[in-house]
């Protein structure tokens, strides 16, 4: 299912401000989706983004305009792997023109998947969201509030989004979007405890020993269970959440996962 | 089979925090009718640090036990006192990690982690003495002057406010006061020529709804009180929270040293309003009255105590809205917190600096020659320690350091003011060869500390007179708040890393343990269920005890 979704994208041909700057170096291009599956495209749209906001201007459209550097082939005079890029992002070069860069780990990602596969992308292939269009998907149709919350707003059963952005890579956040419980982190894995008059408490766990367990529950409170006191304890391994793959549309999840890729936390 | 029992005590009470149990406005003000709650950094707006909870008495302490401990990922010293809110307490992690655990297992819920800049620059410690509450948002105030806003459920930031520039040498330590809808905090800093300032936040949104500077601007009462243009540069920092009366909605708040500290020739002048306390109209921040301590401060006295606010009934049978303050320059006072009025006050601790107080409670100055020793010496007769006020017993309790001087040298040439460095003018030196130099009084390998430099005491005064009923002496100072009970049990501890149990009324040392390690915070209490619990913190560990079931 996820990868008829990823190639109905492909086609969907919507291109923001990196596509257009993309355009000029679509020739002969690979899919993305054939690059050997190391990068995923929500990275690689991210990457492609930030690449025309921050790089495009020194290094070109198509990645080559400093002499003997050319992204788009992998030449590059100081770094071969993926996190010798990182470093070189992040903290710049000294004695050169490339200055440091304040990145997420998202943000590295991306920047790093787009460049790896620039030579490779069709970028009519890339779909790139607008956050602002994601804002109200993901106030309305995605009623994502009911269950997250962001900066204060929404409610608690459900992990707080406020720094998503900051903290998963685009594919990451994709797939939780399409897959959730599929890419459901342990440390989110719901449970339920019966206690031993019958009380049943649900809820997000916080934190567990081998006596206590402490979790938001399904009444966003503060809940400390003494497992001596239990009937029934049960860690699941199904998320609640439901897949968007089916209810929101092509653009409805770029926009949105542009969305939450600007949540950056709390300055 | 212990631990069961304790567990189902706990399930018991476990639905408690959350959505279900918001802090309002109200329930700030009428902290005193939910004793087992612990709501704000003094226990009450009152700051009397006295606990309504009676379940240990003075017959049953002996029978404390330890119940739980948290150990802090810190280093630094442990100066916060938790709030507890229906089970759940809300402590920091110096420097400014926030914390929620089960108030009666220590089990943690969660950790908020915050790093400063790196451009902060605090004088003493990279402390912090708590959070505050509203609502379902904790409040804290971090060592590089930003004020955040957190989840009380979830541990997760809601907004950050920039209070003051770190850079310049602006920090904050205290635990915010919140008032109606306004988070009020005030800077530190007064060793770096900051110029100090009161401010009120908006709690849902962070935003600043007034200020208040500490040092009148030109144009300003007050200003004519600052030599030149010394005012820019004067400190009289904040650094413990305020107290708050809601009857008269004022919000009373010490006030720190003028600066550059030990060169008062440098800020001639009454210096206002450093080392005095004043209160503000809480909607406005505008100024009501103040009383200043010690004018033109050469000795770093500050005026940093926590107002402790009273109803005590005069010989003549009037109820008076008093406010008590034993401040670190050895003199106790009462004062009339409707006016200012100064009513009372005398020395509690030896003192040299000044013969007396006037009749409007203006110190009497009598300057030492130089390298004469003056009394009390930097640190003072007390100092940021949470004191507490019994009605039961009608007693003020302090934690007190006697016979304690220290030798004080201006510097010769005037200091010249560098934005973000140490403003200093001059220096305080021990007045006992080879003890430990004030202000560190960092303990060797060999303690150099001795009953020659000073000795440490819980005194209890009667706040009509100033005078002592009773004391405890010992033999190394004291760092410690005071917690009383109204069961007239009376909770503190000390640099000797003892955490006591007096009886209120009399002095009498009821039960003790010892912590190892120095008990920096003022102690405090509170119920789950059905059992009262005590909190101090000794070295970077947290310990609570309750009664053996």
């Amino acid at each position: 299912m996820r990868d008829s979704r990823m190639r109905d994208r492909r086609h969907a041909g919507f291109l923001a401000l990196a596509a257009a700057v993309l355009l000029a170096a679509s020739g002969g291009a690979l899919r993305a989706q054939e690059h050997a599956g190391q990068y995923e495209q929500a990275d690689i749209e991210f990457g492609a983004r930030l690449y025309a906001d921050n790089c495009s201007a020194c290094h070109g459209t198509e990645g080559d305009a400093i002499a003997g550097v050319s992204l788009r082939s992998g030449t590059f005079s100081n770094a071969s792997s993926d996190a010798d890029l990182q470093a070189v992002i992040a903290n710049g070069l000294p004695d050169t023109a490339m200055p440091p860069g304040e990145y997420t780990d998202a943000e590295l990602s991306g920047l790093v998947a787009f460049i790896r596969t620039m030579g490779d992308v069709d970028p009519a292939s890339l779909t790139v969201g607008d956050a602002a269009r994601g804002e109200a998907v993901f106030l309305g149709k995605g009623d994502c509030l009911s269950c997250h919350r962001v900066a204060g707003r929404g409610s608690r059963s459900a992990p707080d989004l406020t720094d998503i952005g900051a903290v998963r890579s685009a594919g990451a956040i994709e797939r939780s979007l399409l897959d959730p419980t599929g890419s459901m982190l342990p440390v989110n894995r719901p449970v339920r405890a019966v206690t031993r008059d019958g009380r049943e408490v649900s809820g997000r766990r916080l934190n567990e020993d081998t006596f206590t367990v402490q979790l938001i529950d399904q009444d966003e409170r503060l809940v400390s269970l003494a497992k001596a006191d239990l009937r029934e304890y049960t860690v699941l391994t199904t998320s609640p959440m439901p897949s968007y793959e089916d209810e929101l549309g092509e653009q409805e999840l770029s926009d949105l996962l542009a969305y939450l890729l600007s949540l950056q936390g709390v300055d | 089979m212990a631990r069961f029992v304790a567990s189902t005590c706990v399930l018991s009470l476990l639905l408690t925090a959350g959505l279900g149990a918001q802090v309002t406005a109200d329930r700030l003000r009428n902290a005193e009718s939910e004793p087992h709650n612990w709501l704000t950094y003094s226990g009450s707006y009152a700051s009397t640090r006295h606990s309504l909870l009676e379940q240990i008495t003075p017959s049953n302490v002996d029978d404390l036990e330890l119940k739980w401990v948290f150990q802090a990922r810190s280093l630094e010293n442990f100066t916060a006192t938790p709030l507890v809110v229906d089970g759940v307490m809300y402590v920091t992690q110096a420097p400014n990690d926030v914390v929620a655990l089960d108030a009666a297992t220590g089990r943690v819920f969660w950790v908020y982690e915050y790093t400063p800049s790196p451009e902060s620059r605090p004088c003493c410690g990279r402390i912090n003495r708590g959070v505050g509450i509203l609502g379902d948002t904790l409040f804290m105030a971090t060592i590089d002057a930003q004020l955040i806003a957190l989840d009380a459920v979830t541990g997760r930031p809601i907004w950050k406010t920039a209070v003051g520039e770190p850079s310049q040498g602006y920090a904050m330590t205290v635990a915010p006061l919140v008032i109606d809808d306004k988070v009020v905090v005030g800077v530190a800093g007064g060793e770096y020529g900051i110029r100090g300032y009161i401010a009120a936040y908006d709690a849902a949104t962070g935003d600043e709804v007034w200020r208040f500077y500490t040092i009148p601007g030109p144009g300003e009462p007050g200003n004519d009180t600052w030599s030149g243009d010394s005012w820019r540069t004067g400190g009289a920092s904040v650094w413990l929270t305020g107290s708050y009366d809601p009857e008269l909605n004022l919000t009373y708040w010490g006030i720190g040293n003028p600066g550059p500290d030990w060169n008062p020739a440098q800020r001639r002048g009454d210096n206002l309003y450093s080392d005095s306390v004043v209160a503000l109209d809480a909607d406005t921040g505008e100024l009501r009255w103040y009383f200043q301590f010690t004018p033109n401060d050469p000795y770093d006295y500050d005026a940093v105590q926590i107002p402790v606010l009273a109803d005590i009934e005069t010989a003549d049978g009037q109820v008076v809205k008093v406010m008590l303050w034993a401040n670190r320059n050895g003199f106790f006072y009462a004062l009339d917190r409707t006016t200012g009025r100064f009513i009372n006050g005398r020395p509690f601790v030896t003192v040299n600096w000044a013969e007396g107080l006037d009749d409007s409670g203006r110190p009497i100055q009598t300057p030492q020659a130089p390298g004469e020793v003056t009394y009390p010496g930097v640190q003072g007769g007390t100092n940021w320690y949470s004191p507490s006020y019994n009605p039961g017993t009608g007693l003020f309790y302090l934690s007190a350091w006697e016979n304690y001087g220290a030798i004080f040298e201006p510097a010769s040439e005037p200091e010249e003011y560098r934005e973000g460095q140490l403003f200093l003018g001059g220096r305080p030196m021990p007045a006992i060869p080879g003890a430990a130099a004030p202000p560190a009084l960092a303990r060797g390998h060999v303690n150099r500390w001795t009953e020659a430099v000073g000795t440490g005491a819980v005194i209890a005064l009667d706040p009509r007179t100033g005078e002592q009923r009773w004391k405890f002496e010992m033999t190394d100072v004291t760092t410690s708040g005071i917690l009383t009970t109204a069961s007239d049990v009376l909770f503190t501890g000390g640099r000797e890393g003892y955490f006591y149990a007096f009886d209120a009324r009399d002095g009498e040392l009821l039960w003790r343990t010892t912590l190892g390690g120095v008990v920096h915070n003022g102690p405090m209490s509170y119920q789950v269920d059905d059992a009262q619990y005590v909190a101090a913190a000794a070295g970077n560990v947290l310990f609570v005890f309750g009664l053996r079931e």
